[in-house]
């Protein structure tokens, strides 16, 4: 029983399976949720927590997604605490409920196993994400099966906090993180209840006996009010996450770097940035060229929503040229979207332009090698000695 | 963001009716009814058309709640004494 002991227990586990034992662990009042892939692991392993008696809420699998979140929504108006996990088509239609859980500042957190972007295509990739990201919730990526396990935990403290109350969404590489299984620290129960407390009410819930009115009709002024609020209380989220992550570590004994990850960065000339499982491989091709001699380091951003800004346009002060590998594409930008990002939070950043380079690969379960690592690493040294470079490259293509 | 004055002690739509802050759905109407007292026959007629069911009897002659009435001027057609005219809204800002 893994509720029992007051310490954590090493286990080997999916990142799908860390996600639910998160799940678990947080004791959510409802948890809603349908089959798909590469997420659905998630809900089997819930499934045998609820037979030996570790889920006390109630677990729902309506008919589809649009209807997960629309129970998810009515439960958290009620008060409750609310789980979901999801991909790709499935987060697609539940699309129209999510604005409203954002909208109505409803602390709902779900995980998503990051899929490709067509029915056809079941496999990795972060398109489904990349393609919510202006909805109105948080959005948190993760590397590894344990910071699935860790995010997950902290998403509730982040979204119930009293100042902030957005829902958020914890994604990851399905496939790579979905099914891959690594050593997992997982919490005891009491370790959990100690830094999640129950969800604290601050704002009117809806009961039998007090009826109200949700969501009414809204005139322009007070609707960009409550949009200005919204936006406010996402910005408050960047510097919460630094003291639920100073707080985390105090329990659980693991640190985590807040908004962006930085590997090798001190002296570093280029920077590779990256999103997601593919971090690991980036590490491996900056530890064989710090050893050929090439200054490059690289940046991880955590926090994708609210986009942080200020602190990535300071870490890429004063550096020769960026590289950003992008699992995904922006229609219309001809690029990824993780370049189109970091393009726009450079522009506050005073001084010189550096060339900056995307490089998209992984789409549709394809791998960014090592040789793809090494290719970026390659293209970002030479453009930052003043060689021509392509804005965009598409990895093993042609 | 401390020094602005927000109209909602809410972040976002949340209480009940009474706590709410609510809107007046008449607020986006381009012409507004004006019943000329004296020619209204009081035969109900536009009460019967109204369909935002805003006109009201006054005693002797109906009137429309402007609060409610979205100006789409059925009354003004239908009425059979031509009592009711539809007048432009002016916004002062």
């Amino acid at each position: 029983m893994l509720t029992k002991g007051v310490t954590s227990q090493r286990k080997v586990l999916t990142g799908n399976a860390a996600a639910a034992n998160a799940a678990m662990l947080c004791q959510p009042d409802v948890i809603a949720a349908y089959p798909i892939t590469p997420s659905t692991e998630i809900l089997e392993v819930l499934y045998t927590f609820q037979a030996e008696g570790l889920i006390r809420g109630q677990m729902v699998e309506p008919e589809g997604e649009h209807s997960v979140m629309s129970i998810l929504i009515g439960a958290s108006i009620c008060g409750g605490r609310t789980f979901t996990g999801t991909s790709s088509q499935g987060l697609f239609f539940m699309y129209e409920p999510c604005i409203y859980a954002a909208a109505h500042r409803l602390p709902i957190v779900m995980v998503n196993a990051n899929r490709e972007a067509t029915p056809a295509a079941v496999s990795s990739s972060g398109q489904d994400i990349h393609m919510v990201k202006d909805n109105g919730w948080m959005q948190m990526h993760a590397e590894s099966c344990q910071e699935i396990l860790d995010m997950v935990i902290m998403a509730y403290r982040l979204a119930e906090d009293p100042a902030i109350l957005v829902p958020m969404a914890i994604a990851y590489d399905g496939y790579y993180l979905s099914y891959r299984s690594e050593a997992v620290d997982v919490p005891s129960q009491k370790q959990v209840n100690t830094f999640l407390p129950p969800r604290k009410i601050v704002n009117p819930i809806l009961t039998i006996d007090e009826p109200m009115t949700v969501q009414p009709g809204m005139t322009p002024m007070i609707f960009t009010e409550y949009r200005m609020k919204h936006m406010d209380a996402m910005q408050r989220a960047m510097t919460k996450l630094d003291d639920i992550e100073a707080e985390f570590e105090g329990i659980f004994g693991r640190s985590y770097p807040g908004v962006i990850e930085e590997y090798r960065c001190d002296d570093a000339d280029i920077i590779l940035l990256t999103l997601g499982s593919c971090a690991g491989t980036a590490k491996v091709m900056i530890d064989q060229k710090r050893d050929e001699g090439i200054k490059v380091g690289m940046l991880r951003v955590r926090m994708y929503r609210p986009f942080p800004k200020v602190q990535l346009a300071e870490k890429l002060r004063g550096r020769k040229a960026i590289g950003v590998i992008d699992r995904d594409v922006s229609f219309g930008w001809n690029s990824g979207h993780l370049f189109v990002e970091a393009k726009a939070a450079l522009n506050d950043m005073e001084g010189k332009r550096i060339p900056m380079l995307n490089f998209i690969g992984g789409l549709n379960g394809g791998d960014i090698t090592i040789k793809n690592m090494k290719r970026a690493v390659e293209d970002v040294h030479r453009a930052a000695q003043g060689h021509d470079y392509a804005h965009v490259t598409f990895f093993d293509v042609g | 963001m401390a020094n602005i004055k927000y109209k909602s002690k809410y972040e976002s739509p949340w209480a009940s009716p009474e706590k709410l802050y609510t809107i007046n759905t008449g607020d986006w109407r381009y012409q507004r009814p004006v019943t000329k007292k004296t020619k209204c026959g009081h035969c109900a007629t536009c009460y019967i058309f109204c369909p935002a069911d805003c006109i009201t009897d006054k005693g002797g002659y109906y009137e429309a709640d402007l609060a409610t009435c979205k100006g789409c001027g059925i009354c003004a057609r239908e009425c059979p004494t031509k009592a009711i005219t539809m007048i432009r809204e002016v916004r002062e800002d």
